[in-house]
């Protein structure tokens, strides 16, 4: 168990140290680039922690999309921050010297860590979670079991979260949603990214590859970690990538605008379209057993199976769209 | 039909948003906003019906048990509150037709629906769920859609007004997060109902307690208690008057809720109101959150901001009234809670009538308006008598029951607050009738085209039921009355 | 007993240096990577409390008896979820908020708001 504790405590050391030096960097590209380094050493710190599917997301997104964005948006804005007045440092003080003394209060009664007895572990639904879902759904990865069928709407909701983070973007950022128009203004200095030769076929190569990694990660999801939100962001990043080497333009001719706009209502749709099929079929909504008569194991298997494609597709629509909307916005003078 | 209500509520609003960007078209999309009000309206009043007797509608989704599978749970607690925020989102769907094009540029206007519909799925979701990490995933909703409607403000100040709110309400739902994990560490349910049955035997521990803690200063930044009020008068006075008026009508309104199912229903009265001091501290807080609001109103040159800050006050005389932890204390908060939206929406309503015709709603140019535009200066007086609290106005019912609940109470000091509070609302009232009917109507900024019925009628119809409220309060007595005995009685859960 | 909380002060450390980036730091970009620093660590928060020890990954396979409970990591995919999008639209607010006022330190938006007078250019 010392290495557990040794590995703990160096990769908390790593976090610590970053997020203090990221405070203190006015200079925000490299403050980004640490991020970027924080969320990949926390995803290590899930895996050490057992949480591989979180680990897998967290990669994902908060090192791949949310670094894209970030630099995307300091792309367009300055990159460099000013000093912080000695007096802004006050009121900080003051409210993290309250939330931490509540929290190291708090410790004092947490469970202990690790423990095999706390309240989390001996509730009833521990039980169901981990050995009557193998009979009532069959899935290994139960994880996939409470995200897609126990607990799915909550996964509705961040669904709709993400949705209403890709209307908003649009909203904000986008001209004009007709077909075809130019938009805002191409950057000045046009990517040209593709003038360098590795990098293009490099990523013509990757890009197909990419998007069968995607598919692969959907639906091997009941099995390992993985699932139709990890899957989403994977299928976006194949095409991050190719509309960072070849330049939105490119990008738009092998994924037209129209395509990933509606990829974005079509999901959730799809979504809610199953929990209704479900209350008519019999059952609440969002319960499968119906969908299969007869056999609501299969039920659960085909419901888990919607829910995940059905997150993938609008994650993945949102993503594009969110990225090409940063990408195509004119960089202010 | 009947028994899948409490789901299709928050489906059917839900469903509506993603139809709004498929269809592309301002019509579509308004259509399918007012479809959106009405059907969720519709389940409301059926539910309403259905829970009249003290029932209690349990609703598993997925068919999973709780705490299995999460719940929605339909009481007396929480229809009143389903039955205002679709009302209101019915007024607001006639009443923003006009005025959101006025204000928006047409390419926009379906994405924008599309976030109202969200908006309201989210609220509508927060008011019907048992279980409390749903509760935080709605509340997101709820939340980053206004970030939204409220950059789409005329004027760069909407987009910082936004990202303020933005930056203090992530802050706050990380909180309540972080309270939800502690309580979770505790107990290891999310399930309301089962964390009530849970909870009592855990009362002496620490964790819990600062659970509780970060649940409830979360909500009270996502209700703008003083001393979190600052996000509130930028992002409702910059937003579109449209979104004002749905925001200022629902938004606190369903955090004040939320405070008070999770303080009543899940930690319990005995560990929020007795062993940590949330009464003394909820009614400190509320006296001031009464004078700073009101006072702060009085120096203002701009008629949004001006009733912005009111609402400040406002929430402060919610807040002071379930701080008491009594049954007359919780009703009076919640009849207050019901009058105030229906008052506030058409107060912010009445304003975007002046947007449009005046193209500004600083109080200077509202000199004369009661010889230039005599409904709605009526309006705006009518609906600022019920924010004083002049009787045969629902302000006054209301208000009057706060008192009596304080006065029962011993709360001396509070209700002190409560009556320099109303004085200085007669003070800014006041300016906006002086400005209104004794000054010559100014020609800088003269009335331009006429009011649109649509706009018209909402508005009235707001300041109506205020009235109706005012002289017969029965209707949002009862259900204030239900909701309180719900809350405070046992198996609240 | 103590000597298992370490896990949870250093994460609450984390927290803590999140918080502290997100309220004294005046840059719009700065804060919203504060924010993003401190939800990350009420993850870790979250995932330390289903952890068992000597467990494995919640994934039920053959011949392995103890898991780490698969409740938290639901919970925080969707938070993570929500982290993502509020850092979308925090980021696209701040491009419309620099093509608008051509600064994202908080202290010169204000001045800025100050100086153009009550109703300012749109």
């Amino acid at each position: 168990m010392s290495m557990f504790v040794l590995m703990n405590l160096t990769l908390f050391g790593i976090l610590a140290a970053t997020a203090v030096t990221i405070s203190r960097l006015r200079a925000l590209y490299e403050a980004t680039m640490l991020t970027a380094l924080f969320s990949l050493v926390s995803a290590s710190l899930f895996v050490l922690m057992d949480a591989v599917d979180v680990a897998f997301t967290e990669a994902a997104v908060g090192v791949g999309i949310s670094t894209v964005l970030f630099l995307g948006v300091l792309a367009l804005t300055r990159s460099r921050e000013d000093v912080t007045p000695r007096i802004r440092q006050w009121p900080a003080r003051v409210v993290v010297l309250l939330a931490g003394g509540m929290l190291v209060y708090a410790s004092q009664d947490l469970p202990r860590f690790e423990g095999a007895t706390t309240p989390v572990q001996v509730h009833p639904v521990t039980d169901v979670y981990l050995r009557e879902s193998q009979d009532d759904i069959g899935v290994p990865n139960t994880v996939t079991s409470v995200l897609a069928s126990y607990r799915a709407h909550d996964t509705l909701g961040e669904l709709v979260v993400i949705f209403t983070a890709g209307v908003a973007v649009l909203l904000l950022l986008a001209s004009s949603p007709g077909p075809g128009r130019r938009e805002e203004g191409e950057g000045p200095a046009e990517l040209v990214l593709a003038d360098y030769r590795v990098l293009r076929v490099i990523s013509k190569l990757l890009l197909p590859f990419i998007l069968l990694f995607a598919f692969y990660v959907l639906f091997h999801g009941e099995y390992g970690p993985g699932g139709g939100f990890q899957a989403g962001v994977i299928f976006a990043a194949g095409f991050v990538l190719y509309g960072l080497v070849f330049g939105v333009d490119g990008a738009r001719r092998v994924l037209p605008r129209p395509l990933a706009w509606a990829m974005i209502p079509l999901g959730i749709l799809l979504y809610v379209v199953l929990g209704l099929a479900g209350m008519l079929l019999g059952g609440e909504f969002l319960d499968f057993q119906g969908l299969r008569p007869g056999d609501p194991q299969a039920g659960q298997h085909l419901g888990i199976l919607l829910v995940e494609t059905s997150v993938g597709i609008t994650v993945a629509g949102v993503m594009v769209a969110v990225f090409f909307s940063f990408a195509s916005r004119r960089a202010a003078r | 039909m009947t028994a899948e209500l409490p789901a299709l509520q928050v489906v059917i609003p839900l469903l509506c948003a993603p139809l709004c960007l498929l269809f592309r078209s301002r019509t579509a999309a308004w259509l399918m906003f007012l479809l959106a009000a009405l059907a969720s309206l519709g389940c409301a009043v059926l539910m309403a019906g259905q829970v009249a007797g003290g029932d209690m509608l349990r609703y598993e989704m997925g068919g999973w048990e709780p705490p299995v599978g999460i719940e929605y749970v339909i009481a007396g607690f929480n229809v009143p509150l389903l039955l205002l925020v679709s009302t209101i989102a019915v007024v607001v769907a006639v009443y923003g037709r006009r005025s959101l094009e006025s204000e928006i540029s047409s390419s926009r206007i379906p994405l924008l629906y599309a976030c109202l519909c969200l908006n309201l799925t989210g609220l509508l979701g927060i008011v019907s769920t048992g279980d409390v990490f749903n509760a935080f995933v709605f509340l997101e909703i709820a939340s980053l859609s206004s970030y939204a409607l409220i950059a789409m403000g005329k004027g760069r100040r909407a987009l910082l007004a936004a990202f303020q709110y933005l930056v203090i309400g992530t802050v706050g739902a990380v909180f309540i997060l972080i309270g939800v994990g502690l309580t979770y560490a505790v107990t290891g349910s999310l399930n309301m109902a089962d964390l009530a049955a849970r909870l009592p035997d855990a009362y002496g521990n620490r964790a819990l307690t600062a659970g509780a803690v970060f649940v409830f200063v979360g909500f009270a930044v996502k209700m703008a208690v003083f001393p979190l009020h600052g996000w509130l008068p930028d992002a409702y006075a910059e937003a579109p008057s449209a979104v004002s008026t749905f925001l200022a009508a629902t938004g606190t309104k369903v955090a004040i809720y939320a405070f008070m199912r999770f303080a009543f229903t899940v930690f319990g009265a005995a560990l929020v109101f007795e062993r940590l001091p949330l009464d003394r501290i909820g009614l400190s807080l509320a006296s001031l959150a009464m004078l700073v609001g009101a006072a702060a109103a009085c120096f203002q040159t701009d008629l949004k901001y001006l009733l912005a800050w009111s609402s400040v006050a406002h929430v402060g005389y919610i807040v002071a009234g379930y701080s008491l932890a009594t049954v007359d204390g919780v009703q009076a908060s919640y009849l207050h809670l019901i009058n105030h939206a229906v008052i506030k929406g058409s107060l912010f309503a009445a304003a975007g009538i002046l947007m449009l015709r005046l193209g500004s709603v600083r109080l200077e140019a509202l000199s004369g308006l009661g010889r230039t535009m005599p409904w709605t200066f009526g309006a705006i007086a009518v609906a600022g008598l019920g924010l004083v609290g002049v009787p045969l106005t629902a302000g006054f019912v209301s208000k009057w029951a706060l008192a009596t609940a304080l006065i029962d109470e011993g709360q001396g000091l509070v209700l002190a607050a409560m009556l320099v509070s109303s004085l200085l609302a007669v003070v800014y009232t006041g300016r906006i009738i002086e400005i209104g009917w004794f000054r010559e109507p100014s020609g800088s900024t003269a009335a331009a085209g006429t009011t649109p019925v649509s706009m018209g009628v909402a508005t009235w119809a707001l300041v109506l039921a205020s009235l109706y409220f005012g002289v017969d309060p029965r209707l949002p007595a009862s259900l204030a009355d239900a909701a309180a005995s719900a809350l405070l009685g046992p198996g609240g859960g | 007993m103590s000597g298992s909380l370490y896990v949870y002060w250093l994460i609450f450390a984390l927290m803590m240096i999140g918080l502290y980036i997100v309220i004294s730091h005046g840059n719009l970009v700065k804060k919203l990577i504060g924010l993003n620093i401190f939800q990350v660590s009420v993850f870790l928060l979250y995932i330390s409390f289903g952890k068992v020890r000597d467990g494995s990954a919640p994934i039920v396979k053959e011949g392995i008896d103890t898991y780490s409970h698969p409740l938290p990591h639901v919970l925080i995919l969707t938070a993570i979820v929500v982290g993502v999008a509020t850092t979308a639209l925090g980021l696209a607010l701040v491009v419309r908020i620099f093509e608008a006022y051509g600064s994202l330190e908080e202290d010169l938006l204000h001045e800025r708001d100050a100086a153009s007078g009550v109703d300012g250019p749109s």
